[in-house]
């Protein structure tokens, strides 16, 4: 067994387990915590299969930004009690189950992959390295790139508008 | 290592996603498992990026095949971080009017 495949399972075990911490812990802000630890693994991941680029923007956006802002709205609203409400256990069951099997239908599905194709772990391919992103992000993907800039100023004056206190609110 | 421990470490990831969003009555705790699910997606895009892009290596050392994968990662990524500023927006003002963030008391429109 290799680092690097001791290093992938670790990965592996460490996401798998977050992510059933985020879903099953009682707190909320225990569950953010494990859900930067899962996105840390996944940036782990991305490391693994050389996408470099990809596994620092997933560690800057996700880990940083997006999950310092959930912590924000979790503290904002006080919500670190234990108190929080649960679904009755019938329907707790039901969802698990549900979701167990649409798990068991894809493995199903997918089990048959060949899986002698490829060697996701070995380290040549530059692909995932910002020069080359960066290249054809800037050419044949510039204007993708400048849209989403709109997308993001829509995004901010939306944040601003719904955040806003409001005198005559229009919900209620 | 083959694609098939990152096809199933992705549909595991995305199943715990789902039971999440179904179990759970917390807006926030939903809001964090659709993320877990995007992040399961992205996995296996670039996954299948590097697959792709090492069959080609094999036929031309030059090759560049397998960069649109990951661009499409990083736009899902720009898409997220806007959904997540919108959505966290929306919470807070749900939390402003009704003073709880538990979905059994968003049913307003059934009724």
């Amino acid at each position: 067994m290799s680092i690097i495949e001791i290093l992938f399972w670790f990965l592996t075990a460490l996401a798998l387990f977050g992510a059933l911490m985020v879903v099953f812990s009682k707190n909320p802000v225990h569950s953010v915590l494990w859900l930067i630890s899962v996105f840390f693994s996944i940036s782990g991941h991305y490391i693994l299969m050389n996408a470099q680029f990809l596994a620092i923007v997933n560690m800057i956006v996700y880990a940083g930004a997006i999950m310092v802002l959930f912590l924000f709205v979790i503290m904002l609203m006080n919500m670190n009690t234990e108190s929080e409400p649960q679904k009755s256990k019938w329907l707790r069951i039901a969802a698990s189950l549900s979701g167990g099997s649409l798990m068991l239908v894809l493995v199903a599905a997918l089990k048959d992959t060949n899986g002698k194709v490829t060697g996701v772990f070995k380290v040549e391919g530059n692909i995932g390295l910002i020069k080359n992103l960066g290249q054809v992000l800037f050419t044949d993907y510039v204007l993708p790139f400048e849209i989403s800039s709109v997308l993001f100023l829509s995004a901010m004056v939306g944040a601003v508008l719904l955040g806003k206190k409001e005198t005559n609110s229009i919900i209620s | 290592m083959p694609i098939n421990y990152y096809i199933l470490l992705s549909v595991a990831l995305f199943s715990i996603g789902i039971v999440g969003v179904l179990t759970r009555r917390n807006a926030i705790i939903i809001f964090m498992c659709i993320e877990i699910m995007l992040n399961a997606v992205n996995l296996l895009l670039v996954a299948f990026s590097k697959m792709h892009h090492l069959r080609a290596l094999v036929a031309d050392r030059a090759t560049t095949v397998g960069t649109d994968a990951q661009l499409f990662v990083f736009f899902i990524m720009v898409v997220a971080a806007a959904e997540v500023t919108v959505g966290l927006a929306i919470i807070v003002m749900l939390y402003r009017n009704i003073h709880s963030v538990d979905i059994n008391f968003l049913n307003r429109l059934k009724h």
